[in-house]
C-alpha cells in the first residue's frame, strides 16, 4: 500500500479537491436558484396581476375599490360587489364548517373506538383531495334544486326572527350566497378537520392522563386541556380553511348566480372575485379585462395575508413542541 | 346533595358533547358520501366506449378523447417542468438551508403557495406566457397546452418542494457524516446517496402533486383554454377533462351533463387512486423508519 508515490497522490488530491470545491459551489448555486423560484412564483403572481390591473388600480383606484357598479357597456367597474360576495360566502362557510369540523375531529380523536380511528381519518384526508369542480357540479345539479325546495321554509321560520330574519328573505331561487356558502363549507370541512385532528394528536398523553386521573370527563379533557394547549394551531387551521374558501373558484361559480348585487339577504344571487374572473375573463377586453386582473390582485393580497396569519399561528404550536 | 348534582351535570354535559360530536361526524360524512355516491352513480350511468374514442367536437354524441389526451399531456408537461426544479429546491432547503433564515422564509412562503388561489396562478401564467407569446407571434399562438402545463406546474411546485425537503430531513445524519468523512464532495453525497435514500419519498411527493393538479380547472381556463379537436402540439389550444366538465356543466343540454358526470367520475377515481397509493407508500416508509 505504501508503494504508491506520495507526490502523485498529493498532486492528484490537490487538483481533485479544487475541482470538487468548484463543483460544490456550482451545485449549491443551482439548488439555491431553484429554491428562489418559489419566492419568484409568489412575487411574480402578485406583480403580474398588479401590472395587468394597472389601468384600473392606478387610473381609478379609489373609485374601483368603493364602487358597486359593474357595467361592461359603459366601462364602469367597481370591486365592491365581488369582494362582498367573496367575504360573505367564505364567512358562511366558516361559520357552518368550524363547529362540524370540531365535532368530527373530536369524534376521530376522543370518541371513536380505536379500530375506527385510522380508517376514518384516512377517509377524511382522501375527501380533502376530491377536485373542487366535483363539489361545484353536485352543488348545481343536486343541491340547488334541494335548496330551492327548502328556502320557503327557511324564510317562514328563520326569516321571522327580528334582525337575523333579514338574511333569509327573497325568492327561493336555490342559487345564491347561502347555497354557495354551504357548498364551500362542505368542501373545506375535510381540510379543517384534518388539521384539527393532527393538532389534537400533538397533546402529550400524560397531560390528558393526568386530567383523567383527577376525574375529568372526556369533554372536560377536550375543552379544558386539549383546546387550550392547541388554541393557536386550531385557530390557524380555521384560518387556513378560510384562505381556501376565499380563493375557491369552481365550487362556487355554478351556484352563485353571477349577479352584481349587494344585498342583506343570503338567499339572493351574488358573485365573487374568483367566479367573476372565471365567467368573464375570456370574453373581456380592454378596461374590463384590466378590472378582472385587478380583482385577481386583490384576491391574491387578501388570501396571502390570511394564509400568513394562519401559518404563523400553526407554527406557534410546532415551536412549543420543539420542532 | 350538591355534589351529586354537580356530578350529574358534568355527566350530562359530557354525554351531550359526545352526542353532538358523533352527530357532527354523521352530518359531515352524509354530505361527503352524498357527493361521492352521486358522482359514482351518474358517472357510471354515463360511461360509454365512445367516451374514450370520440372527441368533444361531436357534442352530445361525442366523448372526451381529446380532453383526456390533453389532460394527460399537460399533466406530463407540468411534472416535467416541476419535478427537477422542485426536487433541487427541496434539496437546497434540506441540505444547505435547514436552519438558515432564508431557508425558513422560503419554507414558510412555500406553505403559503400551497393554498394560494389557483385562479390567480392562472392569471399569472396568462400574463407572463399567453400574452407575450401572442404579441411575439401576432396572435398566431396565444392560449397553449404549454401555458396550461406551466400553470399546473405552479400548482404542483409547493407539494414536491415540501415532500422532498421533509423526506431528505428524515435521512439519518450518520449517512452524511460517513460519506463526508470519506471525502465525498457534497454534491455527490446529495445526488448519489441522499437522493437515493429518499427516492421513494420523493416519488410519493410527485404522485401527490399529480393528484392535486389533475383535478385543477381554474388555472387552465385562460392558459390552455380548451379545444374541441385532438391535438398533440404543445403550442395549440388544448382541451382538458376539468375544463370540458366546466363547459358541459354550464351548457343547458342534459346529454352534455351526462358526459360531464362521466368525466367527473374519471377524475375522481384517478385522484382518489393516486391519493390512496401515496398513502400506502408513506405508511410503509414510516413503518420502515420505526
Amino acid at each position: 500500500m505504501s508503494s504508491i508515490p506520495a507526490t502523485i497522490d498529493t498532486l492528484d488530491t490537490g487538483r481533485r479537491s479544487r475541482l470538487d470545491a468548484r463543483h460544490d459551489r456550482i451545485f449549491r448555486g443551482v439548488l439555491r436558484f431553484c429554491a428562489l423560484l418559489v419566492l419568484a412564483a409568489l412575487l411574480g403572481a402578485a406583480l403580474s396581476t398588479l401590472w395587468g390591473g394597472r389601468e384600473i388600480l392606478f387610473g381609478q383606484g379609489l373609485h374601483f375599490l368603493t364602487s358597486t357598479a359593474w357595467n361592461p357597456v359603459e366601462d364602469d367597474y367597481g370591486a365592491l360587489a365581488p369582494v362582498f360576495g367573496t367575504l360573505v360566502t367564505s364567512l358562511v362557510a366558516i361559520v357552518l364548517a368550524v363547529p362540524v369540523s370540531f365535532g368530527v375531529a373530536m369524534f376521530l380523536t376522543e370518541i371513536a373506538p380505536n379500530w375506527l380511528r385510522a380508517p376514518a381519518s384516512t377517509a377524511v384526508e382522501l375527501l380533502a383531495a376530491i377536485p373542487s369542480i366535483i363539489y361545484g357540479m353536485w352543488g348545481l345539479f343536486v343541491f340547488v334544486p334541494f335548496m330551492a325546495r327548502i328556502e320557503p321554509a327557511l324564510t317562514d321560520t328563520l326569516g321571522r326572527i327580528p334582525l337575523l330574519g333579514k338574511l333569509f328573505q327573497g325568492p327561493p331561487l336555490g342559487l345564491g350566497l347561502l347555497t354557495a356558502g354551504i357548498v364551500l363549507a362542505v368542501m373545506i370541512l375535510p381540510f379543517i378537520t384534518s388539521v384539527m385532528r393532527e393538532v389534537f394528536l400533538t397533546v402529550p398523553t400524560r397531560l390528558k392522563e393526568s386530567a383523567y386521573a383527577l376525574g375529568s370527563t372526556r369533554w372536560e379533557v377536550l375543552w379544558d386541556i386539549v383546546l387550550p394547549y392547541t388554541r393557536s394551531a386550531v385557530i390557524g387551521g380555521i384560518i387556513l380553511g378560510l384562505g381556501r374558501a376565499l380563493g375557491e373558484t369552481m365550487a362556487v361559480t355554478f351556484v352563485l348566480g353571477n349577479s352584481y348585487n349587494i344585498t342583506s339577504s343570503l338567499l339572493m344571487p351574488g358573485t365573487s372575485i374568483s367566479s367573476s374572473i372565471a365567467n368573464e375573463f375570456n370574453e373581456a377586453v380592454g378596461l374590463h379585462r384590466s378590472a378582472l386582473v385587478a380583482l385577481g390582485f386583490l384576491l391574491f393580497v387578501v388570501t396571502f395575508i390570511v394564509l400568513l396569519i394562519a401559518r404563523l399561528m400553526l407554527r406557534q404550536l410546532a415551536r412549543r413542541e420543539g420542532r | 346533595m350538591p355534589a351529586t348534582s354537580l356530578y350529574a351535570r358534568r355527566r350530562i354535559t359530557n354525554a351531550l358533547a359526545m352526542g353532538l360530536g358523533t352527530a357532527a361526524t354523521v352530518l359531515g360524512l352524509f354530505f361527503l358520501v352524498w357527493i361521492l355516491w352521486l358522482t359514482l352513480l351518474r358517472g357510471i350511468g354515463a360511461l360509454r366506449g365512445s367516451l374514450f374514442t370520440r372527441i368533444t367536437a361531436y357534442g352530445p354524441d361525442g366523448g372526451l378523447a381529446n380532453a383526456i389526451a390533453g389532460s394527460l399531456m399537460m399533466d406530463l408537461i407540468a411534472l416535467a417542468i416541476c419535478t427537477p426544479i422542485c426536487v433541487m429546491a427541496g434539496m437546497w432547503l434540506a441540505e444547505y438551508a435547514r436552519l438558515t433564515r432564508l431557508g425558513t422564509v422560503i419554507r414558510f412562503l412555500n406553505d403559503i403557495l400551497l393554498s394560494a388561489p389557483s385562479i390567480v396562478l392562472g392569471l399569472f401564467v396568462y400574463m407572463i406566457i399567453v400574452l407575450p407569446m401572442s404579441d411575439l407571434t401576432d396572435g398566431a399562438v396565444s392560449f397553449s397546452g404549454l401555458a396550461g402545463g406551466v400553470a399546473l406546474a405552479l400548482i404542483g411546485l409547493p407539494v414536491i418542494v415540501r415532500t422532498t425537503d421533509e423526506m431528505l430531513q428524515l435521512v439519518p445524519a450518520t449517512l452524511r457524516e460517513a460519506a463526508l468523512s470519506l471525502g465525498v464532495p457534497q454534491w455527490k453525497l446529495t445526488v448519489q446517496l441522499l437522493l437515493r435514500a429518499a427516492s421513494s419519498g420523493i416519488v410519493t411527493g410527485v404522485l401527490l402533486a399529480l393528484a392535486r393538479l389533475a383535478g385543477e380547472t381554474a388555472p387552465l381556463l385562460f392558459t390552455a383554454f380548451g379545444n374541441n379537436f385532438m391535438t398533440a402540439h404543445p403550442l395549440d389550444k388544448m382541451a382538458s377533462v376539468p375544463v370540458a366538465i366546466y363547459q358541459y356543466t354550464n351548457d343547458p343540454d342534459p346529454a352534455l351533463h351526462a358526459i360531464a358526470w362521466a368525466g367527473a367520475l374519471l377524475i375522481t377515481l384517478f385522484v382518489l387512486a393516486l391519493s390512496l397509493l401515496t398513502r400506502l407508500f408513506l405508511s410503509r416508509k414510516k413503518a420502515n423508519h420505526g
